[in-house]
């Protein structure tokens, strides 16, 4: 471990820093006699927080940003110039180990690029999860990526030594990734996806005969899918999305915005600064989906199939439902107060909780936690209300909620990109 | 005109059922809770409550009935954040229990259930931010050193993450406000304290001098800062959510915010 590694780590860190997930949730494993390491489960724990924002919980690098793919859109293309390297396994499993010791990670997030053919780059991850697991009996989190065209058994071995595994689909339309990346198509994504799978159904049914059985992912697995580089549409995107959802196992999709890495390939826009806001609203259409309950067709349809960068889907979606509205929160369905604009899973199970007690006034969703500021449209609780959204009509509630200045801050030209308006929150949350 | 009654306990939650045992029992009900160190106001009268096993027992039982194991968890464990504003709370909140015919605990509505269970969840916040932001430092001997300040005393609540962890570690983690630590040697972690001119309160930021620290430490101290620079995209920067997250008052202790010792290898 010398200046080589500093050079290594550098360069392989800066290679899969555009692969946008972290998680560490989905496993509760507790530590092991003679072992390092266990993990948390429920949401994971992030262990420092990088300056555009994002979360480190992993070790998040590449075994080598060398590449036999000339991906348009990936940093790591063959045709690039940048600096090359390779990590060799043990250099690699002692980082992690000296990392994971000091508590600045989690556990490891291990990518790669394509060496030679799918196999033989997919055995060397299998190589490096296995000796941290085997040899330096580490407990701790590891996340493997798939290399899309791997073989079924390479894919049953590192399930056995991974937490969570993920294939990553970049291009939500097979015709545009055909264009930029003539080498890949979804067919090679899918496989390996199908047998992640395969293995985790195969290991849950097993382990209900044998208490001891190995497991195989036990936190399920995930996929990227690039935003603004191919022209596709938010409903592309979410249905895609939905349908990945619909399968088992599959726990996050992620959105990345493009950051325009290969300025010079003509088949790439290029933007003067990656889409955040639009990543932004995707991961709320994408929370929508999980937790609240909604359909993606309920989201974005033929009529609307890019979401609204001005304001969220879900109150998006509220402006085009004035009809449900306003939602008696003393009466109304969970599901009912679920789809209220400004109140959120925590809000509505106490909203629920609460209501068996005594009437609920406005102060009192206040105090728990609801957004009044969005939410006062769309409730009632029996009091002398304020104007409701089909009074002041969906067009004078989105005035109301988009018009500049008021309470909120002056930009500050972070938040407030490409398409001005409304701040981000929050990028990569899990 | 009957006088207004002052209760001071020891601040724990024996202490605060003994409290409300007291209250029953005298049938006289404090308009405030006290800590031992508090002045108690002039023109009321005090009552000096004594921590008491069988009492705070009895009346944990008559609550367990009531409540859920969930929410004893948040009752007992909101005494961690030592706020001074939640005594009262908690002594309504424990007496509404038991007069009520079944749990409150979902009662949201409730100014006193709401506090309550706010402050559980912010010392919830508080120890995880203790496992996200610990940063250990590897001793000459071999012995794992981290130090903190928490704004809430959780070191105790973290304790049993980090031995789970690194179990077959020895390791010290110490909160330097509070001035006491706990130490782990392979079987169970001990509470430590140190002698006031002690070396351990001289380390600059926590730090271990060069002589202390295992030779490979600054070295991978190093490779961390690196790759925390090295992980952030350039065209993404956003410091204010970066602030969000990784609040500023934490920053003394943790290793990437720190700078380079220099001893670059």
């Amino acid at each position: 471990m010398k200046e080589d590694t500093f050079r290594k780590l550098k360069i392989l860190a800066e290679s899969a820093k555009y692969d946008v997930s972290c998680s560490s949730s989905g496993t509760a494993r507790r530590g092991a006699r003679g072992g390092v390491g266990n993990t948390v489960g429920g949401v994971g724990v992030c262990h420092s927080f990088a300056e555009d924002g994002r979360c480190i919980s992993l070790l998040k690098v590449m075994l080598t940003n060398f590449c036999i793919y000339d991906c348009a859109y990936c940093i790591n293309r063959r045709g690039n110039d940048i600096p090359r390297a390779t990590l060799s396994v043990s250099e690699l499993v002692e980082l992690t180990m000296e990392f994971y010791k000091r508590n600045y990670i989690e556990g490891l997030f291990l990518s790669s690029g394509v060496v030679r053919n799918p196999d033989y780059t997919m055995e060397r991850l299998v190589r490096v999860a296995k000796d941290l697991r085997t040899v330096h009996r580490f407990n701790g989190y590891i996340h493997l990526k798939g290399i899309p065209g791997a073989s079924r058994e390479l894919v049953d071995e590192a399930g056995l030594y991974a937490d969570r595994m993920s294939v990553n689909i970049e291009i939500p339309n097979e015709g545009s990734l055909k264009f930029l990346a003539p080498e890949k198509n979804h067919e090679s994504v899918y496989r390996p996806m199908r047998y992640i799978q395969q293995g985790a159904l195969e290991s849950i049914e097993e382990r209900k005969r044998h208490r001891h059985a190995p497991r195989f992912v036990p936190a399920g697995q995930s996929t990227q899918m690039i935003v603004g580089a191919a022209g596709e549409t938010d409903r592309d995107i979410l249905s895609l999305s939905a349908a990945l959802y619909g399968r088992p196992t599959m726990r996050r999709v992620y959105y990345s915005g493009y950051v325009p890495v290969n300025t010079y390939d003509p088949r790439l826009p290029v933007p003067k600064q990656p889409p955040l806001v639009r990543e932004n609203r995707l991961y709320q259409a994408d929370w929508l989906m999980r937790f609240y309950q909604f359909r993606a067709e309920e989201i974005v349809d033929e009529a609307h199939p890019d979401l609204d960068l001005e304001i969220d889907p879900k109150l998006a979606w509220a402006l085009r439902h004035p009809e449900q509205f306003p939602v008696d929160v003393n009466r109304a369905d969970y599901e009912q107060i679920l789809r209220v604009p400004g109140i959120g899973v925590k809000s509505a199970r106490m909203i629920v909780c609460s209501r068996r007690f005594g009437r609920l006034t406005g102060y009192d969703l206040k105090k728990m936690g609801c957004v009044m500021k969005r939410a006062q449209y769309f409730v009632t609780c029996g009091e002398l209300e304020a104007k409701g959204v089909n009074e002041l009509h969906p067009e004078g509630v989105r005035a109301l909620l988009t018009q500049p200045g008021g309470r909120r801050k002056q930009p500050d030209g972070q938040l407030f990109l490409a398409f001005g308006e409304e701040p981000l929150h929050g990028g990569t949350e899990k | 005109m009957t006088a207004e009654w002052v209760f001071v306990y020891d601040r724990t939650w024996d202490g605060l059922l003994t409290a409300v045992f007291d209250a029953y029992v005298r049938r006289r009900f404090p308009v405030a809770l006290l800590g031992e160190a508090d002045t108690p106001p002039l023109f009321v009268e005090v009552h000096h409550v004594v921590s008491d096993d069988g009492k705070a027992g009895r009346v944990g039982d008559a609550l367990q009935r009531k409540l859920s194991p969930a929410a004893m968890a948040c009752l007992s464990g909101s005494l961690y954040a030592g706020l001074p504003a939640l005594d009262m709370h908690l002594f309504r909140y424990v007496c509404k229990a038991l007069e009520a015919a079944g749990s409150i605990e979902a009662n949201y509505a409730d100014s006193d259930v709401r506090f309550v269970t706010d402050t559980y969840r912010k010392v919830l916040r508080e120890r995880l931010r203790m496992m996200q932001f610990v940063r250990f430092q590897k001793t000459a001997d071999g012995t794992y050193f981290a130090m903190m300040e928490p704004d809430f005393d959780v070191l105790p609540l973290v304790v049993p993450h980090f031995a789970d962890r690194f179990a077959e570690e020895r390791w010290l983690i110490f909160d330097r406000r509070r001035r006491y630590g706990y130490y782990y040697a392979g079987r169970r972690a001990v509470r430590v304290t140190f002698e006031k001119d002690a070396d351990i309160f001289r380390f600059q930021d926590g730090r271990l001098g060069e002589t202390m620290r295992d030779e490979d430490e600054a070295m991978y101290q190093e490779l961390w800062r690196t790759y925390f620079k090295a992980i952030c995209i350039r065209e993404r920067l956003n410091p204010r959510k970066h602030r969000k997250d990784l609040p500023v008052r934490y920053w003394k202790y943790l290793t990437e915010k720190q700078r380079g010792g220099g001893t670059k290898k």
